[in-house]
């Protein structure tokens, strides 16, 4: 949990080396990257809201990692956050976003009539579509670092911002902590109910502090766009569908983020955003689109072969089971999605998704045929 | 080096408490009257106390009890010396909302001085908690003269397991919810060494989780000592569990009756067991123990924290003043299915659990049974409690097996 500014001055009673981390057995981007000199001249540094190192690392160091999967182990506390501790967060993001470097520029496109296709994914194999992402609100600081009060401000302006929206927008909000019993089912059975995260990465970074206050659902009248509020980030956007019309989704995920930005910004509090980094969230991981566009898509034969993780690969999709990150896939149903976040636009990873599972099935019913798919296995994107 | 951490040289008679100044000076060993601790630099703060004040309306604990918006208000911009706050102390209560039939504390404190900054919080939920025990008029009697307990050996036919434990924080260190990672490897440095001074048949060894072989866990786990991370949402919400294994471990005596737990929920858990019912000799060893560790500690300028108001400082609330449950594991098959069961404990001042401990049922109508009471009272009036109150409990269990009745008996008196 985050103790800010007021411990940290105590702590800076002691040497650095008495208080640097041991990481000797961790396996995450930041005890890469965290060497007892960066330690050492950072430690005394605090962002205007009082986040400090310690706040930003506790995740990581309470979270060694697995000898497989490299996770990012650091969040940011505050937008500053990524400007303070740049020493640390800049090789953390190059190394998590394949070699971006602090000099290059992000790409932001939700014009959604640049995605080519996506209304054609073959419904026999995509079950559904759905494209997420992430909005944190300038002014406020972030799910690990906020208070109760301003947890509570960032709901309200939320809620004021979402209840402008009409037409196929038109929607209601949901507190986690005044449901009752009926919307809680229904909300369950829409798949739509988010739960106080379990997952020890996010715990030890003080995200779940307070729970459920101020966190909530809002979804519009035909459950196709979906907002969270003060889950993991401020927002959490999602549109989504059953079928393979990732198009439609894509274009109602724009419109819809496009009207929610300019209630907020009429509010005087846009997104947190700037040029390098696109959309600033609360773990490195989700910088730049912050978009995870992927479908739930029947697989089962080209995912026992043995190329599949190298297709994917070069595809620049990842696969995820059916329950999302770090679940299993449930009867050759994946999700597949971008691998991207950071140095590509929304419509470029959309694309990404769309010409990369149209290849799949294409390739699934090769494999289906009893045909050999090895002249289809694309080149490195 | 010790000296950049304060060291009192005080004994107990004298009411003090050291207090580190925060905001970058460290002063070495300097003591402050009780009654002016001052809190440390204000805290920074966006929104005024209305807007920040924890929706408690679905909660059952201690804290939720006590915490009206005007304390909330009066105390939210104070920190102790070492910058701990009234959020982050009640963060697990906040949390953790309670159960309607358990009533959790709900608050811990992260220093011994959050005592002092937080008593217009903390004085009621000590007062509720520990039955009345008011800290702003009452004293708190402290006794390890072992001698004096009587009739401590019990009928082994009956009980399996003998056992007491308390816990012990190091003045001037703070305690596991706030304490940085060079205070938490300080308490085992400090710890580690005084043990390392014990002789005879309390001399041991220490494993640290750290650097453990996988022998050594093994063992560590056949004889039931090692302690794991904690799980439990009152304890991880609070901060404990920070930075884990790093400076934790445990240490026994060779003979396995002595044991040590290092910064798990508190600076230290000290414990004293054996199997078969010699209450006696294992409250022997426990105080031999903790007054001989006491003394190697203060041979080093260290000492442990304590006041006459509170008794033993301990980061839970609950824990306070002799921090000690002194317990068997006791077979009570036909007593235990007596509907007057609850009651006779109840009478005694004594509480049962499963035989693992807190939150678990009963095995085979094994129960372990303890003291419940841990502040007002001293060690030995407790554990002579035990021993009264579980040889009353075979005696039941002895009439019951003759086919005798049994009696309820009279509420206890101090």
């Amino acid at each position: 949990m985050p103790f800010g500014n007021t411990h940290n001055n105590f702590k800076l009673n002691f040497k650095s080396e008495q208080e640097y981390p041991d990481l000797t057995k961790h396996n995450n981007h930041m005890a890469k990257v965290l060497t007892k000199e960066m330690y050492e001249k950072l430690r005394d540094k605090q962002t205007s809201s009082g986040f400090t190192l310690d706040d930003i690392i506790q995740t990581g160091v309470d979270n060694p990692g697995h000898p497989f999967i490299m996770t990012v182990g650091c969040v940011a506390g505050d937008e500053e956050s990524y400007e303070v501790f740049k020493d640390l967060l800049d090789p953390i993001i190059s190394d998590r976003h394949s070699g971006y470097k602090p000099t290059d520029k992000h790409k932001t496109d939700l014009n959604f009539e640049n995605l080519k296709g996506g209304d054609d994914l073959d419904p026999n194999y995509v079950l559904s579509s759905r494209v997420r992402t992430g909005r944190s609100i300038k002014g406020y600081t972030l799910p690990p670092h906020n208070s109760r009060g301003e947890r509570r401000a960032v709901e309200k302006l939320s809620v004021e911002a979402l209840n402008t929206l009409d037409g196929e927008f038109k929607g209601k909000y949901y507190p986690l902590n005044k449901m009752t019993d009926a919307e809680q089912e229904q909300l369950i059975a829409d798949h739509f109910l988010f739960d106080k995260p379990v997952s020890p990465l996010l715990l030890g970074a003080g995200m779940a502090r307070d729970w459920p206050d101020a966190r909530g659902i809002w979804h519009n009248e035909q459950k196709s766009f979906l907002v969270w509020v003060n889950e993991e980030d401020h927002l959490r956007v999602i549109s989504m569908e059953k079928g393979g019309n990732m198009k439609e989704v894509f274009r109602r995920f724009c419109v819809g983020l496009t009207k929610i930005e300019e209630t907020f910004k009429k509010h005087n509090h846009g997104f947190m955003w700037n040029e390098h980094l696109g959309f600033v969230l609360t773990c490195p991981s989700n910088l730049g689109t912050g978009l995870r566009g992927g479908v739930h898509v029947k697989l089962p034969k080209l995912s026992t072969h043995p190329k599949f993780e190298e297709i994917l690969t070069r595809l620049r999709l990842q696969k995820r089971g059916t329950g999302g990150v770090d679940t299993a896939s449930v009867g050759g149903v994946f999700d597949i999605s971008n691998a991207d976040r950071l140095g590509s636009s929304e419509v470029e990873q959309v694309q990404m998704v769309v010409d990369g599972v149209k290849l799949m099935v294409e390739m699934e019913k090769k494999l289906e045929k009893g045909e050999d798919i090895d002249s289809m296995v694309p080149a490195q994107k | 080096m010790a000296h950049s951490f304060g060291r009192i040289l005080s004994s107990k008679r004298n009411v003090g408490i050291l207090s580190l100044i925060g905001a970058g000076s460290v002063t070495a060993g300097f003591l402050l009257k009780r009654e002016h601790v001052s809190a440390g630099a204000g805290v920074r703060r966006v929104y005024p106390a209305s807007a920040e004040y924890p929706d408690l309306r679905k909660h059952n604990n201690c804290m939720a009890s006590h915490l009206t918006p005007a304390i909330y208000a009066k105390l939210v911009d104070k920190a102790t010396p070492n910058g701990y706050t009234l959020d982050e102390a009640i963060q697990t209560g906040v949390d953790n909302p309670g159960h309607p039939f358990i009533k959790t504390v709900g608050m811990v404190a992260g220093d011994e001085e959050s005592y002092q900054v937080f008593a217009d919080l903390l004085n009621p939920v000590i007062k509720e908690r520990h039955n009345g025990y008011d800290p702003e008029t009452m004293t708190h009697p402290t006794d390890l003269d072992s001698s004096k307990l009587t009739s401590g050996q019990f009928d082994d036919r009956y009980v399996l397991s003998s056992r007491v434990r308390t816990g012990r924080s190091i003045r001037g260190l703070s305690l596991p919810p706030a304490c940085t990672r060079a205070e938490r490897r300080e308490v085992e440095r400090v710890v580690v060494d005084a043990l390392a001074g014990l002789k005879e048949d309390l001399a041991g060894k220490y494993y640290s989780l750290t650097n453990m072989t996988d022998q050594e866990q093994q063992q560590l786990i056949d004889d039931h000592f090692l302690f794991d991370k904690p799980v439990s949402p009152l304890l991880t919400c609070s901060g404990m569990a920070r930075d884990w294994p790093d400076a934790r471990g445990i240490w026994h005596n060779n003979t396995k009756t002595f044991l040590v737990w290092i910064n798990e929920e508190d600076h230290t858990r000290v414990i004293s067991m054996e199997k078969g019912g010699n209450m006696k000799r294992v409250f022997d060893r426990f105080c031999t123990g903790l007054k001989e560790v006491e003394r190697l500690i203060q041979e080093k300028g260290w000492e442990f924290m304590w006041n006459e108001r509170l008794g033993y400082i301990l980061t839970c609330p609950s824990n306070l003043g002799t921090g000690l449950r002194a317990g068997v594991h006791v077979k009570l098959p036909r007593l235990s299915k007596d509907p007057r069961f609850s009651k006779i404990l109840d009478n005694l001042r004594l509480q049962k659990r499963g035989t693992g401990g807190v939150d678990t049922a009963a095995v085979g109508s094994t129960f372990d049974i303890s003291n419940l009471d841990r502040l007002g009272q001293s060690e030995v009036q407790l554990v002579q409690t035990v021993v009264d109150g579980v040889n009353y409990l075979i005696e039941c269990e002895k009439k019951l097996e003759k086919g005798q009745d049994i009696k309820i008996p009279a509420p206890y008196r101090k």
